[in-house]
């Protein structure tokens, strides 16, 4: 089998500053973000020949998606092989796979890939569905029931999986404890007070069975980093990370209600994928940035990547020793989007960086981490990457 | 309730409107039966292009539910239930809808349930699902 992606590394990795109602452009978020990720990799804007986004310029909802791939080659007047901002694509590292793509058949060296979010700011203008007089498109079988928010339609597997499996809320409020632990020991975090299993089980419902604590917190903020031909990746500043699998694989209904199994999500079919294209297995896995815009999303990704059997993540999460920064997987070192913010999966694939490269400060995993699972994307949206400082 | 309704196009009329006569309706294969939901112009199992038109019991079972309780626009009334149905006719044939006449949390997965529409604006008539009527 060919795979590809094992000729790609990312060389550089950085975020611009993170944080409710910054008051800042987010073409400027962006492009502190894109000029760090640059000088990380030891690169100059010059030697950037790709850039790639997802899911490009969107004017709605608000906030969602302020810059665009155009926006931002105009900004640093790029000269460009390749270029994509698509927003179709196997969850938000849909810009990284097809960056490993242009880069693997040749049209770019090292490609520029970001995601910003200004979010915060936008709200009030709340980021929900179907604000528009009539809803078309994919949610149109969703917006009429006013299942308006991804929380509504993330809770309907979660319910399921209860259902199915005897998952618990006590149980998957480990996921956001834990998220907590880890962000009071990131300084960039958004929330960094202890949360406690009380303070968990008594907030408000928002979606049964989420409450106020499974659902992540809206930021502005701009992450960027560098993919590069491995040929291209040996004499730069950093060790560069190879990209040693991706998962990108849908099988099933492209939908948040058709999909076969109701308990997992189109996840399934990408973290399936990603194992068949290598040859480590969950075990050899030092750290796991799993995506949690909703924590039932990231017990999914737990199960469906392996590192559980499937309907075992709440026993397997549950207490939290497992999943704690020096237990046997460390999950969410920055706190992951419940308490470091929603970077929609680009805050944890820059973490993954931070630890591979042993530059976690307190919250560094030891051991020396050598291989980090990350993922993102929930509903009909899935992608995973195993990412190796070997 | 206030809600959002859908533009309909061609293939949809059927399912957003067929609801006059008080029967959910969707296009459904010539060739191999299969019905298909959301309606589309092809047959998604045996790449049929002719595509009647079948009616459904609208009776199905809760496969999965939540009850919202977040206002997430002005003037909405909660808490409501929102639901996974699945059809008696086709093990994939689902929809997404309310769950109403009956208190949020007496609902369950499992629950039998049938087919009841709210009239809209447009003549779009919504399915949403009421307990089933137990039968002496």
């Amino acid at each position: 089998m060919i795979v590809g992606e094992k000729m790609t590394a990312i060389t550089g990795s950085a975020q611009s500053a993170v944080g409710r109602r910054l008051g800042r452009s987010g073409l400027d978020l962006t492009v502190e973000a894109c000029l760090a990720a640059i000088a990380d990799a030891g690169l100059e804007v010059k030697d950037i020949d790709g850039l790639s986004t997802w899911p490009g310029f969107a004017e709605q909802p608000p906030g969602f998606s302020p810059v665009g791939a155009p926006e931002l080659k105009e900004a640093l007047r790029l000269k460009l092989n390749w270029h994509a901002g698509v927003s179709e694509a196997p969850g938000q590292f849909g810009s990284i796979f097809n960056a490993v793509g242009a880069i693997t058949a040749g049209f770019c060296r090292h490609v520029l890939c970001f995601r910003v979010l200004t979010e915060s700011s936008s709200a009030g203008k709340a980021s929900v569905m179907g604000q528009g007089e009539r809803v078309d498109g994919w949610s149109k079988y969703m917006v009429p029931f006013n299942a308006l928010s991804a929380a509504n339609w993330t809770a309907l597997f979660a319910q399921k999986h209860f259902d199915c499996y005897g998952t618990t809320r006590e149980q998957l409020a480990q996921i956001a404890i834990n998220g907590r632990k880890n962000a009071a020991l990131n300084p960039k975090a958004i929330y960094r007070d202890p949360l406690s299993l009380d303070e968990y089980m008594e907030s408000r419902m928002i979606s049964s069975p989420l409450c106020l604590y499974d659902c992540d917190v809206p930021v502005d903020g701009a992450t960027a980093v560098i993919v590069s031909h491995i040929d291209a990746a040996a004499d730069l500043r950093r060790p560069p990370l190879r990209i040693e699998a991706i998962g990108s694989a849908h099988n099933s209904r492209y939908s948040w209600f058709q999909f076969d199994d109701l308990a997992t999500q189109a996840l399934r079919d990408a973290a399936q994928m990603m194992w068949q294209r290598t040859d480590l297995k969950p075990a050899d896995v030092d750290v796991a940035e799993l995506y949690d815009g909703f924590s039932f999303i990231c017990l999914d990704w737990l199960e469906q990547l392996g590192f559980c059997p499937v309907g075992e993540g709440g026993r397997f999460i549950e207490g939290g020793e497992r999943i704690a920064l020096d237990g046997e997987l460390p999950l969410n070192t920055n706190g992951g989007h419940l308490s470091a913010g929603r970077t929609h999966g680009f805050g944890l694939l820059h973490e993954a960086c931070v630890q591979l490269w042993g530059e976690g400060g307190a919250r560094q995993v030891g051991g020396d981490p050598k291989v980090a699972a990350v993922s993102a994307g929930g509903g009909p949206l899935g992608g995973c990457m195993l990412v190796t400082s070997d | 309730m206030t809600r959002t309704l859908p533009v309909v196009n061609e293939d949809e009329v059927l399912f957003w409107k067929g609801g006059a006569d008080g029967k959910l309706h969707f296009p459904q294969c010539r060739q191999c039966q299969y019905i298909v939901h959301p309606p589309a112009p092809v047959c998604p199992q045996c790449y049929g292009r002719e595509l009647g038109e079948t009616t459904v019991s609208g009776e199905g079972t809760v496969a999965t539910f939540t009850i919202n309780y977040q206002p997430w626009v002005p003037d909405m009334q909660v808490p409501f239930t929102i639901a996974i149905v699945a059809l008696n006719e086709q093990d994939d044939l689902r929809l997404m809808t309310n769950i109403v006449n009956i208190p949020p949390e007496k609902v369950e997965i499992g629950m039998r349930v049938s087919v009841v529409f709210e009239v809209c604006d447009e003549d779009i008539y919504l399915p949403l699902f009421e307990p089933m009527k137990v039968s002496v």
